[in-house]
């Protein structure tokens, strides 16, 4: 009696099952498809940059659509520290809000200062830009930038990160806001990594009589390490990649300053500032190079931050 | 049946028949009362716990026992809206006492989960973690503590050639004794262990029996459970709690063979719980 109906669902899942088979492996090919694309859209965008200048593409300093000399070192040299500071600044940071919320914080304002730590996630990178163009930059070049050049500045070897004149724009203000813009990545993963500490742990280590600072220095820090590494990976990714806001407040100057005050630039600014007005074959070209520079070092620390992740998943 | 266990509690008096045991008092809980918010966990407890004996708590779940164990290190302090009221004096100091030093009160009680909790960290640093907190011992004294807090807690023999491994890397049983010489290890006054053995199997957990009648001699350890066998063979006195009551307290012997209360005598012969 019920043979019929049972056949009529057997036949209807012979098509639909492998239907959706299909369907899902497709789709998901063209993600790999794509990431293929763009690896070969890199490659082969760069060839004329890598035939005019070699390897000295990615060893020289030069940047002269003039003379069609191109060199990866200064935005990549200020990609770098940028992405250092911005990590000098958001990893504590992010580390002590994350510490807060899950041994200190009274529990009825977790939840709120956590959404609102999201929410600052959530806020587009060109507004960051806006306000540290308009709001920061006048005020660190008025009140923060004179009194580090006067208190810093006359240290040897440490002193001569600030000289110069104060300006406002820079790397080290570039530094500062990209930090300010990864703080919320690590943070919340940092959170959920420190909450998945095991609470008779905690308990264990509280009842043997340990502090607050102890219980974080010795058990939750060692306990979740290859997470915490792994949220501080994705947070570099991220400082690595931005463009918006560090190409209003870096100044976009191709020139390798030791001071931390001068403008510079990096290489996701640069080729915001210069596709416009890039003619010429071989200038594209070294854009796209930078591009594949870019991708090569952000997709490695991505890689090794989402692996770092799963490791501390498991 | 019912209104027998709705009677008034006796525990008032439960504690004076030990009067012929020469140990002394070693942790003395007065009209101890416990509150999860509003609800009341623990209903004016009194009872006397003494020095070098093994004092079980039995009883249904969510009598309050755990709860009750959970006061004697203000562990319960770390979570929100648990608050008590009364006295826990320990060698005569209220510990309730909002000016209690926590971190002094707890170097001198060792706490033992019911699911082992090594710290990630190897063997060695495990046992060397606690005493490191109180003392600044030179690395030879150090070694010299950890090893006995190992032999003393009968894993020595068993880790001796893996110092350096991570302390997960052991057996459950092994695990659950190092936590039980990680405490022992600050040589604390008194010992909980909140079902110790619930997570281990039979001959782990007749190890640890032995490792309690070993322990005996030097620490008051308090202990809850829920296998009954385990209270008659490992404690000298046993506790029976009921929905927030200690209901009797005796010798383990006497719970066990001719308990007072009917809802003891329910309970230890299987009839409830």
């Amino acid at each position: 009696m019920d043979e019929a109906p049972r056949r009529k669902g057997n036949a209807r899942s012979r098509i639909g099952d492998p239907l959706f088979k299909w369907l899902t492996w497709s789709f998901t090919m063209l993600v790999l498809l794509i990431l293929g694309g763009v690896v070969f859209t890199l490659v082969e965008g760069s060839i004329p940059v890598f035939k005019t200048m070699g390897l000295d593409f990615l060893i020289t300093a030069k940047w002269n659509p003039v003379t069609d000399q191109y060199g990866v070192i200064v935005p990549l040299v200020g990609t770098l520290v940028t992405a250092l500071i911005a990590m000098l600044v958001g990893v504590p940071t992010s580390f002590a809000i994350a510490f807060f919320l899950t041994e200190l914080c009274p529990y009825f304002i977790r939840q709120p200062i956590s959404i609102a730590i999201e929410l600052l996630a959530a806020v587009p990178s060109i507004i960051y830009g806006i306000w540290g163009l308009f709001i920061v930059a006048p005020y660190f070049q008025s009140h923060i930038e004179p009194v580090l050049i006067a208190v810093l500045g006359p240290i040897p070897v440490l002193g001569a990160l600030f000289q110069g004149p104060a300006i406002g724009i820079g790397m080290l203000l570039a530094g500062l806001i990209l930090g300010l813009m990864i703080l919320p990545f690590i943070t919340a993963v940092t959170r959920d990594v420190f909450s998945s500490v095991p609470a008779v742990l905690r308990e264990s280590a509280y009842g043997l009589g340990c502090t607050r600072w102890e219980v974080v220095r010795r058990i939750v820090l060692p306990y979740c390490r290859t997470g915490v590494v792994g949220a501080v990976m994705l947070g570099l990714g991220r400082a690595l990649g931005e463009t918006m806001a560090v190409t209003f407040v870096i100044g976009n100057a191709h020139r390798l300053s030791t001071s931390l005050m001068a403008p510079g630039t990096t290489i996701s600014a640069t080729l915001a500032n210069e596709f416009t007005e890039a003619v010429g074959d071989v200038y594209t070209s070294a854009l796209i190079g930078l591009g594949l520079v870019l991708f090569v070092l952000t997709f490695f620390v991505l890689a090794l931050g989402k692996r770092l992740l799963l490791r501390a998943g498991h | 049946m019912s209104t027998q266990i709705f009677a008034p509690t006796i525990s008032g008096t439960a504690a004076t028949s030990l009067g012929d045991d020469e140990a002394k008092e070693k942790i003395g809980i007065r009209d101890l009362r416990f509150y999860y918010g509003d609800y009341e966990a623990l209903k004016g407890i009194n009872i006397s716990i003494r020095d070098r004996r093994v004092t079980a708590f039995i009883g249904p779940s969510g009598c309050g026992k755990s709860t009750l164990l959970r006061t004697m290190n203000r562990i319960y302090e770390m979570y929100p809206g648990q608050r008590t009221t009364g006295e826990i004096n320990v060698d005569g100091r209220n510990i309730l006492d909002p000016k209690e030093d926590l971190t002094r009160l707890r170097s001198n009680i060792g706490m033992v989960f019911q699911k082992p909790t090594p710290f990630p960290m190897s063997i060695w640093e495990n046992v060397a973690f606690g005493i490191r907190l109180y003392e600044n011992l030179p690395k030879a004294d150090l070694d010299e503590r950890v090893h006995w807090a190992l032999s003393r807690t009968a894993l020595w023999d068993e880790v001796k050639d893996k110092l350096n491994q991570l302390g997960t890397g052991l057996s459950g049983g092994q695990q659950q004794r190092l936590c039980i010489a990680r405490a022992v290890a600050v040589k604390p006054g008194i010992l909980l262990m909140d079902e110790p053995a619930s997570a281990l199997d039979p001959i782990s957990t007749a190890k640890l029996e032995e490792l309690i009648a070993e322990l005996r001699d030097d620490f008051c350890i308090v202990i809850v459970t829920h296998n009954m066998q385990q209270a008659a063979r490992a404690a000298d006195y046993t506790a029976f709690m009921y929905l927030g009551d200690l209901v009797e307290y005796d010798t383990s012997e006497k719970i066990f063979t001719n308990p007072a209360d009917k809802r003891t005598r329910d309970y230890v012969t299987g009839r409830f719980g």
